[in-house]
């Protein structure tokens, strides 16, 4: 136990904690949108992220060029935002497609809950292998050659080309807290606010808590609980997109199975914080980033993930539902 | 009046006659047509049937990992399908049974196999209670994701603790052992006699010359002793299986998995029940963890248990039909072997599993093989609704839909739209 190294660098774990808890925070708000909605684990929605990651190095490719490049945040901005719009926009897309194809169907027929978890899961084997084999999707057209620098090497790692180098923005004591970290934060925030006025503010943040509490009253009352369904996706792709990019920023490569264990934090992150509740995930997703990062100061870091798992199990010993534990219905306008 | 019972009520109404009809036959007719029907499955890997057989892999080989992957459902079915309680980190189970065995018959000790078995058994049960007391307080998706961490910090902690072979691994975890005389390479081949192989030129068979399984040798060459050892256990564990859920037990599972409190308030200590099913499905785990690591290659190591099998194992129960024990096992045969049967496909083959999976709850909402208990309830409603007159019951497209859900999702409403 390292506590001599995590007390001399505890702002620095700190900080870089936070930065990787507001990604988790992002993507297990579309777990938690979806759950409590409709009380459903999205299986698929790793792959909803990791089809953002791409979408960013794509951009980078796009603009930039395949050359390796090193730029600093600042140089590297408009392209980051052209990136954050593909991958929201292409995440967007891939969690309405999800919802139509692998749950509409599923529910409409008022399958048991299992059953559509497993057309979930088969989405998601199906989307992660559809990227990992996009380069033979590409050889059935011949497109190929023309698109070798975005399709080759379709199972490999596939790093942005612009590496965006860190610099220190402010310090607190000795440690220069870095650019990145501080956008990628207040990114995050900025849009967990912004999603949280959302849900509670306005008139259809009110029919998604609606169909929360009860879909049979909701759609009774008028709430066309179909459109619902499809906005709470919506919503959590859009999150998921934009976790993607900054994911991208802080670690600059993906590949095609990349989403899988993020994934499985972020959902836990979710029910930390109190599955289906929105500050929920973003408490539960800080919290387990900066734990995780102390965790590994203290264990070293191939116990980091054991340390988040633990944590989760100590944590619903003592609040069954989550440290927030109320769902998405309950919120009070 | 709707149409009276739709086509697939009527041949699911079939199902349930046919399997009432066996049950009604004499005893003694029934154990012939089991035993017969073992005997079809013992002599499958000889017989090498076309179509069935694979050609690029070795067809014993697969049977092997599709009734191992039957047996893990089979277990595994007791805590989804019985006990309704999802885990997702069932491989956590089947890793402990592994690796106990890997550490007293290689790593640390030199214990003979038979004896590691039920010693693999314990500690994997012991495994399942540690885990099941604290957890099985939460509920529903909580346990999910539990569980799924705890596949996670096992499999992580074989991979960091140096005792346990660490990334490495362990190897020569020692084979059953053989009846008969030890081969002795490169000219006894041990055991006691030759059991040949047919081959088929198209439909007509004949013996295989060249090649045979020696009775009864377990060793790196032939899977197909393996694939009878493990059939055994399968049956053992499907006649327990049955005795199990049909005592007081199974009707405190299915109480419990149907409304908890209802179940507590009728007396059933559900707690106890529900850490019982834990027990018993990770002790099902625990043996087939036991079996694979003594089987052909005799090597585990961390990589043999990626959390994604634990999802395979999940699939496998529920694509059978979770609650039927033959569900599960034909779930299990059917998630090992068809990829193997259309490695034509190879790089293709997970995305086709993929698609398969989306396609299933569409087509075959409760499973492919529901328990008869399922069928029979859903024509019920279906023929109470007909009697209440049935005209609200709207279009019904696909005669499954029961009376309204509880979640009522996936219907559109006409008249208004928020936002």
């Amino acid at each position: 136990m390292d506590f001599d190294f995590l007390i001399n660098n505890f702002v620095g774990l700190t900080v870089t904690g936070l930065a990787l808890g507001a990604i988790y925070a992002l993507v297990a708000l579309g777990y938690t949108m979806v759950y409590g909605v409709l009380q459903l684990i999205n299986f698929a929605h790793s792959e909803v992220f990791m089809y953002g990651t791409f979408a960013v190095a794509w951009v980078f490719v796009f603009f930039h060029g395949k050359q390796a490049d090193t730029q600093g945040l600042g140089s590297a901005l408009p392209l980051l935002a052209v990136s954050l719009v593909a991958a929201m926009l292409l995440s967007a897309a891939i969690a309405l497609l999800l919802e139509r194809v692998a749950y509409r169907p599923v529910l409409k027929r008022n399958a048991p809950r299992l059953m559509a978890l497993i057309s979930a899961i088969g989405a998601s084997f199906v989307l992660a292998e559809v990227m990992g084999l996009r380069n033979r999707f590409a050889g059935w057209f011949g497109l190929d050659d023309d698109l070798d620098n975005y399709v080759a090497k379709a199972r490999d790692v596939y790093s942005n080309p612009v590496t965006i180098q860190p610099e220190g923005l402010f310090s607190i004591g000795d440690y220069a807290v870095k650019d990145v970290d501080v956008l990628v934060l207040g990114a995050a925030l900025l849009m967990m606010v912004a999603l949280d006025q959302f849900v509670r503010r306005t008139r259809f943040g009110r029919g998604i808590r609606a169909v929360a509490q009860d879909p049979e009253s909701a759609a009774l009352m008028g709430v066309n609980s179909t459109r619902v369904v499809q906005v709470t996706f919506l919503i959590g792709g859009l999150m998921a997109g934009a976790a993607a990019t900054l994911y991208m920023i802080k670690i600059g490569a993906t590949r095609q199975n990349a989403g899988f264990i993020l994934g499985v934090k972020a959902f836990t992150a979710a029910v930390l914080g109190g599955i289906g509740n929105l500050r929920g995930a973003l408490l539960g997703g800080l919290l387990l980033g900066v734990m995780e990062n102390y965790g590994s100061a203290l264990f070293g870091s191939e116990w980091k993930d054991v340390v988040a798992f633990v944590l989760l199990i100590l944590i619903l010993l003592v609040r069954p539902s989550g440290l927030l534990g109320e769902s998405l219905g309950k919120a009070r306008a | 009046m709707t149409a009276p019972l739709t086509a697939r009520d009527r041949l699911a109404l079939q199902w349930v006659g046919m399997v009432e009809r066996w049950n009604s036959l004499p005893r003694a007719s029934r154990l012939l047509i089991v035993l017969l029907l073992a005997l079809l499955f013992y002599a499958l890997p000889l017989l090498r049937p076309p179509i069935l057989t694979t050609q690029q892999t070795d067809f014993g080989g697969i049977m092997f990992s599709s009734a191992a992957l039957a047996l893990v459902a089979v277990g595994l079915n007791i805590v989804i399908g019985y006990a309704g309680l999802l885990d997702l980190g069932y491989i956590g189970f089947y890793l402990v049974g592994a690796y106990t065995t890997g550490v007293l018959t290689s790593e640390h000790w030199h214990w003979p196999f038979f004896l590691v078995l039920p010693v693999a058994i314990a500690v994997t049960m012991l495994s399942g209670v540690l885990l099941g007391a604290p957890t099985l307080r939460v509920r529903g998706d909580y346990l999910a994701i539990v569980t799924l961490g705890f596949g996670e910090i096992i499999r992580l902690i074989v991979t960091n603790v140096e005792w346990l072979g660490a990334a490495r691994g362990i190897k020569d975890i020692p084979h059953p052992p053989t009846i008969g005389p030890d081969p002795k390479p490169p000219f006894g081949e041990g055991g006691l006699f030759t059991i040949p192989h047919l081959s088929w030129n198209g439909l007509i068979p004949s013996l295989d010359e060249n090649r045979g399984t020696r009775f009864l040798v377990f060793g790196a060459a032939d899977a197909i002793p393996y694939y009878w050892l493990i059939l055994t256990v399968l049956i053992l564990v499907l006649v327990a299986d049955k005795l199990v859920k049909n005592s007081r037990v199974g009707r405190a599972w299915e109480a419990t998995r149907e409304d908890e409190d209802a179940a507590e308030l009728m007396g059933v200590p559900t707690f106890r029940f529900k850490l019982l099913a834990f027990a018993m499905g990770a002790a099902v785990g625990g043996l087939s963890g036991a079996l694979f690591a003594s089987s052909q290659g005799g090597y585990i190591n961390p990589l043999s248990f990626p959390l994604l099998l634990s999802i395979l194992f999940v699939a496998a129960v529920i694509v059978g039909g979770a609650g039927n024990r033959w569900g599960a096992v034909l779930g299990g045969v059917l998630v090992a072997y068809l990829p193997e049967r259309f490695r034509e496909f190879a790089d293709f083959r997970l995305l086709v599993f993929g698609l398969a999976l989306m396609i299933l709850p569409v087509y075959r909402p409760q499973g492919l093989l529901p328990p008869a208990r399922t069928i029979r309830a859903r024509v019920a409603e279906r023929e109470i609704e007909l009697l209440e007159g049935g005209e609200d019951t709207g279009p019904t497209d696909d005669g499954l839909d029961g009376p309204e859900g509880p979640d009522g999702f996936g219907r559109t409403n006409s008249t208004g739209k928020v936002g």
